[in-house]
């Protein structure tokens, strides 16, 4: 099980507060945590990645223990500490700046 | 009684205006989807429970949001809206090919008969369809497969499709806009297109009277005579009596040709609605007053309606899909501005009040008429 925070568009959307958690089967990578995450909340298909490329949404990023892992490969695999859940997945929406 | 139900979608989200038949005391409820841009919300003539709004963000991407109740609620349905075969390329500002990108919708046009079928006009243009009440949606590619598609070319605001007109005497004759390639037509439910846009003349182009390549803004139609359409160009309020064929310029006295909105008295086929607007770049009422315009002749004669608008210090917008008409009689006109406000007519647009005058920009306003 690993804890995953969204943004709060995202949070009101999937009609979650908090942080939410989800089972992730095999290897924990950002592709097999996103699937998880869409399985479980299917609202949230194409809103974090396209639809067909899978492809990061250019406005979202990814981080965890204190690094950005937005270009990082989709398939490498999260930290130890994201895959046995003492630290969340954070999707982050862009600042607006202004 | 009769009532009435006024979708805004804004720049911030959408809320719902109801008001008895009087349509002298409104009930605002909203916002629904804080935040988010509602591009439009419109309601199904079949069932007006039934209610479709498209939702989007720059960051989040696109939701088309459904409702069975008014608009009480909402439930997400399906936002996958994908290209049919190789997307291709159309040109790009600098005239080099540009690939196809889903980018938004900005028009969802429910069936007149079936409240689980709907059109959408997106960005990049392209005409997508949904007989599920919205969770899957087929891309109409006869459209962009067009022999012309490769040559369209985006305007300022994005290559969008953004109006959808349902012939009511025969559903599969279908007109449709796109900026910036011009008007086109189906008479086969989507399958086949004929760009209408003979008559149109647009100096931006290097051809002006090319078959596409021209800015229409928006087009308009009276349920009793589909035949006759009205349409207001980036420049030029235009005219057709043969379905789009052939098109005659309308814009007679008006101040400025150019606008976004134009439609039509719901029982009066040749009284219709424009406001001008001041441009190339400044996209504001012209003088500092909010004025509509109306003619009673089917275009060329035109009276400034001022009666309850500012008319002076204003400058605002009225963009393209955020101006309806109730079926009342007398009709209600209804418009909404850049600025947050909505204004509405109760006399067929003689005087007008707000409704609200704080929202933020708005985008699209639909009107419900309610048993």
């Amino acid at each position: 099980m690993i804890r995953v925070v969204l943004p709060p568009h995202l949070r009101t959307l999937a009609k979650v507060s908090g942080e939410v958690t989800v089972d992730v089967s095999g290897q924990v990578t950002q592709r097999s945590a996103l699937d998880a995450l869409e399985a479980r909340y299917p609202m949230l298909r194409g809103t974090i990645r396209d639809h067909d490329t899978h492809k990061r949404r250019a406005f979202v990023r990814f981080y965890a223990c204190e690094e950005d892992l937005s270009h990082e490969s989709p398939d490498a695999p999260l930290p130890d500490a994201v895959a046995s859940g003492e630290e969340p997945l954070l999707v982050i929406g862009a600042i607006a700046g202004g | 009684m009769s009532a009435v139900r006024v979708l805004v979608g804004t720049r911030k989200g959408a809320f719902v205006l109801t008001s008895d038949g009087k349509r002298d005391r409104w009930d605002v409820a909203g916002p629904h989807f804080a935040g988010w841009e509602l591009y439009h919300v419109k309601g199904s003539p079949a069932d007006p429970n039934r209610i479709y709004a498209s939702q989007s963000s720059s960051w989040f991407g696109q939701l088309i949001q459904r409702s069975s109740d008014g608009g009480k609620t909402w439930e997400p349905v399906g936002n996958k809206f994908s290209y049919d075969g190789v997307a291709g390329t159309h040109q790009w500002y600098d005239g080099t090919p540009h690939p196809w990108e889903f980018k938004r919708v900005w028009h969802l046009e429910p069936s007149l008969t079936d409240p689980d079928a709907v059109y959408a006009g997106v960005e990049d243009a392209a005409m997508f369809h949904s007989t599920d009440g919205g969770q899957n949606w087929s891309e109409l590619s006869g459209l962009r497969g067009h022999g012309s598609g490769p040559h369209w070319t985006p305007g300022a605001g994005g290559m969008c499709l953004h109006t959808i007109l349902i012939d009511p005497s025969n559903p599969k004759r279908i007109f449709i806009a796109i900026s910036a390639a011009g008007a086109f037509r189906t008479g086969d439910a989507g399958k086949t297109w004929k760009p209408i846009n003979q008559g149109l003349r647009s100096e931006h182009i290097p051809d002006p009277t090319a078959e596409v390549g021209h800015c229409v803004h928006r087009i308009a139609l009276h349920p009793t005579r589909p035949g006759v359409l009205f349409m207001q160009k980036h420049w030029d309020v235009m005219r057709s009596d043969n379905a789009g064929d052939q098109w005659h310029e309308v814009s007679g006295n008006l101040p400025t040709d150019f606008g976004f909105v134009i439609d039509v008295h719901a029982h009066e086929p040749d009284t219709i609605y424009v406001v001008p607007i001041k441009s190339d770049s400044e996209h504001f009422v012209p003088d500092g007053k909010l004025r509509v315009y109306r003619s009673r002749t089917g275009g060329n004669e035109w009276e400034a309606l001022t009666d309850g608008l500012p008319q002076r210090d204003c400058y605002v917008n009225v963009l393209r899909d955020a101006m309806s008409i109730d079926s009342l009689d007398p009709c209600g006109v209804y418009f909404g501005t850049t600025g947050g406000q909505v204004y509405a007519s109760a006399n067929a647009g003689d005087s007008w009040t707000p409704i609200v005058r704080d929202l933020p920009a708005v985008l699209s306003v639909e009107v419900q008429t309610l048993p």
